[in-house]
């Protein structure tokens, strides 16, 4: 499941609110659970998600512990021009992701 | 007097088709919404992967599911809505899961998956999203009737070290509250399903595993023709209901 969910909306009105929905699937593993063996788990969750609307910088998330797996982001941002969402995130392992979607503004 | 006794009895016996309830009638109002909004429900995590894997071509024989079948919204609507079947090339009553694998094996020359396995629940949560909305319409004939009687006997007989059977939660007391959250009455619309709990998909045998292990019985092992009677005894009780593949569940 190495892609994720994103909802964009395909057309737009200039200067429109749109909502922007993202899920990611990840373990968002704690760190505090222990395996069968008494072990710790290392931590391993994503950290950071940014998104950027034609290389502007329109939201940032820092993540924490204690939030569920597979993490759903959503939020609104205005409708200015063509072009593309770039979502770009950040995990425990410093393995970065990317994801885009078209959006397209009359 | 005794028509009363009679009466009475049978009302217990059985959740009274009247008041036929999927599992998303007892789940939160949050829980729904998150299974309303597609782009919410992390069951489609999985199916987003299952329409790969459905293109994709795989073992010696070289074919995908689609060289076959073709458009899935066509060739396996319907399919999670009468499953389990009797398959005579078995000769036993089959899951979707061992469709699955029988198809990978046989036609396609590839191994088989394993239970649990994410591409497993990919395809399984797939085809059964193209069931979505349909009434549950398992067939019960002279070749999967013995199949069913014991799917039926394993939901009624009392075990584990409490001494419970399926059936006093899910017959009998539904609707009353367990550990914060209420007894659904067992109908399997939703499997594959995403449960919060379990933070990702999983199949109708490993909430049968839950359930059995909440009992302290002894969960027989993944491959078990138990598992199969019980989920066609139960998907036969649910005649009517909707399929609602991927569910989210609490």
């Amino acid at each position: 499941m190495a892609r994720p969910l994103i909802n964009v909306p395909a057309k737009a009105k200039k200067g429109e609110v749109v909502d922007i929905k993202i899920l990611i699937s990840h373990p968002m593993e704690s760190g505090q659970r222990r395996d069968n063996s008494g072990q710790p788990i290392a931590r391993d969750i994503i950290n950071l998600l940014v998104c950027t609307y034609n290389d502007t910088e329109v939201f940032r998330a820092e993540l924490f512990p204690a939030i569920a797996a597979n993490p759903f982001l959503s939020f609104c941002t205005v409708a200015t021009e063509t072009g593309t969402l770039k979502f770009t995130w950040t995990d425990d392992h410093g393995t970065v992701d990317t994801a885009t979607a078209p959006i397209e503004v009359t | 007097m005794i028509r009363f006794f009679v009466v009475a009895l049978l009302a217990f016996a059985a959740v009274a088709t009247a008041q036929k309830k999927s599992g998303y009638e007892f789940s939160s109002r949050e829980t729904q919404a998150m299974q309303d909004d597609d782009a919410a429900n992390p069951g489609f995590l999985w199916v987003q992967q299952g329409e790969t894997l459905w293109n994709r071509r795989d073992g010696a024989a070289g074919k995908s599911c689609a060289d076959c079948h073709g458009e899935a919204n066509n060739s396996v609507r319907g399919v999670a809505a009468r499953y389990p079947v009797f398959a005579p090339e078995a000769g036993a009553v089959i899951d979707i899961e061992q469709r699955i694998n029988r198809c990978r094996t046989e036609h396609q020359q590839a191994k088989p998956l394993a239970y649990e396995s994410d591409d497993l629940l990919a395809l399984t949560s797939f085809v059964g999203k193209q069931s979505r909305a349909m009434s549950i319409d398992v067939a019960i004939d002279a070749r999967a009737r013995s199949t069913f009687e014991r799917g039926k006997t394993l939901f009624e007989q009392r075990q584990g070290q409490i001494n419970l059977s399926c059936s006093q939660c899910h017959d009998d007391n539904w609707g009353k509250q367990l550990a914060g959250s209420p007894i659904p009455q067992a109908h399997p619309t939703g499997y594959p399903a995403y449960r919060l709990e379990w933070q990702t998909l999983g199949s109708l045998r490993r909430r049968l595993r839950n359930c059995l292990i909440g009992m302290r019985a002894e969960a027989p092992p993944y491959e078990s023709a138990d598992y199969v009677a019980l989920e066609l005894f139960l998907m036969a009780r649910a005649k009517g209901l909707a399929i609602d593949t991927p569910s989210v569940r609490r």
